[in-house]
């Protein structure tokens, strides 16, 4: 059944007809998604083809949610747009909000969550800045490649798009039942410890990888979690141990402050609780290997 | 982006908030003006973007503007902790009967804004939090609700600000949470929030952090980079809109997603320890679509850092195939000949992912003698490192 998103999810997508929105929704419904329809309130009424699939344009995620039951939306919109479109979503209490836009200014990812709180968490955000999540053969919300591996028993969670990916290539014999791109922004929808919260309580998952990197203490939080409250085995990767202080690397909130943020403390508190961390993506790749081998 | 004290003064005043009237100078002639401008006696300060200046001889009192002339002639130019000063701020002088404390910042565990005050101010906060927690109040602020007067005056009073001040601290709160997002600032600290011997307060310094994601509705962010302390090969990177961070070791790195680079830096690193202690000379992450153009604008980037001895390409072919990368790497290097660049430098690609094998053919039929190619991060890090150290 995986976490957060099955076969049965039926997915909207927000910026559907935009460029990066039109390639992606053409990538979702490939990967066997059910994609169910678009929002865009200048072409509500409108068809789109792909490739053969017509999917219909609604006006609002609550129009389209009504027509279609659609409870999972994923968000293309431009970062000037980003905050109105998770507050559209956030008001029509669809399930799951997956936000895949990069460059959404901070202010605005604090403003809609703290929407989102005070309307009662009915909607779980991921992202912003996120390849999404991915339950492979089941679904795909967002823009993680489909065919790099197939389902199996692994979860991972993680803040790096292109290391989520290298990590499902490098274990997809043994395959994964969902994984988690949560997104390198300095606040984000859903955490390292909302996802292993859920695999812990996930019958399909047995074991968990888990990609940190450089920036706030999310990792450490997150350590603590894994000591109360996970009893499956976790493998950590922790990426940006050489870099220097004070300048962001790539990711808004990858960003050593002062000896805040460090990589050696985040693997530090991972290791105090019992998790294994890996030096490479490669050696932590092999860690999970041999947990998953019963060696 | 960080500004300098004089940038976050002239932001607090534009925002109407309390500073000391003052300008910010290049030579000694501009303090000159500025002192003869404010009349009286004068304070010169360093503006770098490091703590301890004061220590290091970067402040200074000028009687009148001549003196002025003299401390600014002394202080421009100075090095403060690797830092060269290239500005002095000018203001008049305030007679400080107390120091208080006040801040908001991004507070990411908890998702939200933090406002930070205390009546123990002038030092470091952090060293008050640790030595007198009861004297520092960390209150969380809604992002939707902010900060109006009924929360600023909930702060100031479980602050303990005295009654004197507490309607001006209020007003300065509330002043100052209109500024923190009016500019989408990250950070807005004061530090010393002081009173003046007058009973008035004053924002004494600033440090301030703005959000560049938030460029698009700030056009006039742009005039407060400090072009001159911009490395140039970062400066010439972000003009083609690439994600490069200098660094001061000798393996040039480009690769695709941000994670993957910061991962393959410290891969590098690893390696290095065996190979003649090389490091990674930069980060450059050209993003999940990896084309020709940008490959080879990142190329060019890297190669022109003379510190660089080898470059490790690391791709993971996710949305992008790698077949389409090996070529954009074929044709980047071609690009850089017609550009009349001489390559001379090795490259170890490693490709993996979608269409892995594709793109190996592809680099292994091209026959480029400057082109290595290795098929785990594990191992192109090694033969990256070892070539720098054999080129060095």
């Amino acid at each position: 059944m995986a976490i957060w998103l099955t076969k049965d999810s039926k997915v909207i997508v927000q910026g559907m007809t935009g460029s990066e929105g039109s390639k992606h929704t053409r990538r979702m419904l490939a990967a066997g998604t059910n994609v169910v329809g678009g929002v865009n309130p200048r072409k509500a009424g409108q068809t789109v083809d792909f490739d053969g699939t017509e999917l219909p344009v609604f006006a609002s995620v609550a129009d389209a949610m009504a027509e279609t039951g659609a409870d999972v939306t994923v968000i293309f919109v431009p970062p000037q747009f980003t905050k109105a479109a998770v507050v559209e979503a956030i008001d029509a209490a669809i399930g799951l909000a997956v936000v895949i836009t990069e460059g959404v200014p901070v202010h605005d990812t604090a403003s809609f969550w703290a929407y989102n709180v005070a309307q009662g968490e009915r909607t779980r955000i991921i992202g912003p800045n996120c390849p999404g999540i991915a339950s492979p053969g089941a679904s795909n919300a967002g823009i993680i490649p489909a065919d790099i591996t197939g389902s199996g028993r692994i979860g991972l969670v993680s803040k790096s798009g292109t290391l989520t990916y290298q990590m499902m290539y490098e274990l997809r014999d043994i395959g994964f039942s969902t994984c988690v791109g949560i997104g390198g922004d300095p606040i984000i929808g859903t955490t390292h410890i909302d996802a292993l919260a859920a695999f812990e309580a996930d019958p399909e998952t047995d074991a968990i990888v888990m990609i940190g990197e450089i920036g706030g203490d999310a990792e450490e939080r997150a350590a603590e979690f894994i000591k109360t409250n996970v009893t499956k085995p976790v493998v950590g990767y922790i990426a940006g141990f050489t870099a220097p202080p004070g300048k962001t690397m790539g990711h808004a909130g990858a960003i050593i402050s002062g000896s805040a943020g460090t990589a050696e403390a985040k693997q530090a508190a991972l290791e105090a609780v019992g998790v294994k961390v890996g030096k490479t993506p490669t050696e932590t790749a092999k860690l999970m290997r041999e947990i998953m081998s019963g060696s | 982006m960080d500004l300098y004290e004089y940038q976050g003064r002239d932001l607090f005043e534009r925002h109407g908030l309390p500073v000391l009237a003052g300008g910010v100078a290049t030579t000694p002639e501009e303090a000159r003006a500025i002192a003869e401008r404010l009349g009286g006696r004068v304070v010169v300060k360093a503006q770098v973007k490091v703590g301890g200046r004061g220590k290091a001889g970067g402040v200074k009192l000028a009687e009148g503007p001549n003196e002025a002339v003299a401390r600014a002639t002394d202080i421009l130019g100075m090095d403060i902790k690797g830092h060269t000063v290239h500005k002095v701020m000018i203001t008049v002088t305030a007679d400080v009967a107390e120091e208080y404390y006040f801040s908001y910042l991004l507070d990411r565990a908890n998702r939200t804004f933090l406002c930070i005050a205390s009546v123990a101010g002038g030092m470091d906060i952090e060293q008050v939090a640790a030595e007198t927690p009861d004297k520092v109040v960390k209150a969380p602020i809604d992002a939707v609700k902010g900060v109006d007067e009924a929360k600023a005056r909930e702060i100031v009073t479980a602050a303990g600000f005295p009654a004197e001040v507490a309607d001006q601290v209020v007003e300065i709160a509330v002043g100052l949470w209109q500024a923190f997002v009016a500019e989408d600032a990250t950070l807005v600290e004061v530090n010393p929030l002081a009173k003046n011997g007058d009973g008035r307060m004053l924002l004494l310094d600033a440090k301030i952090s703005l959000d560049e994601n938030a460029a698009f509705r700030h056009p006039d962010h742009e005039a407060l980079v400090d072009q001159a302390a911009v490395d140039p090969l970062e400066q010439a990177a972000k003009a083609k809109d690439l994600n490069y961070v200098k660094l001061d070791g000798e393996v040039g790195i480009i690769g695709n997603g941000a994670g993957l680079v910061m991962s393959t830096l410290d891969v590098v690193a690893y390696a290095g320890e065996r190979h003649g202690n090389v490091k990674p000379a930069n980060f450059l992450d050209i993003g999940g679509g990896a084309s020709a153009a940008v490959m080879a604008n990142g190329l060019e980037i890297v190669l022109s850092d003379p510190a660089v001895k080898s470059v490790f390409v690391n791709v993971f072919g996710g949305i992008t195939a790698c077949d389409e990368v090996a070529n954009g790497i074929i044709q980047a290097l071609a690009l850089l000949e017609q550009r009349g660049e001489q390559v001379t430098k090795p490259l170890v690609v490693r490709l993996d992912g979608n269409n892995a094998e594709a793109g190996r053919a592809i680099l292994d039929s091209a026959n480029n003698p400057l082109v290595q190619r290795v098929d785990t991060m594990d191992g192109a890090a090694e033969r990256a490192a070892e070539l720098a150290a054999a080129g060095v």
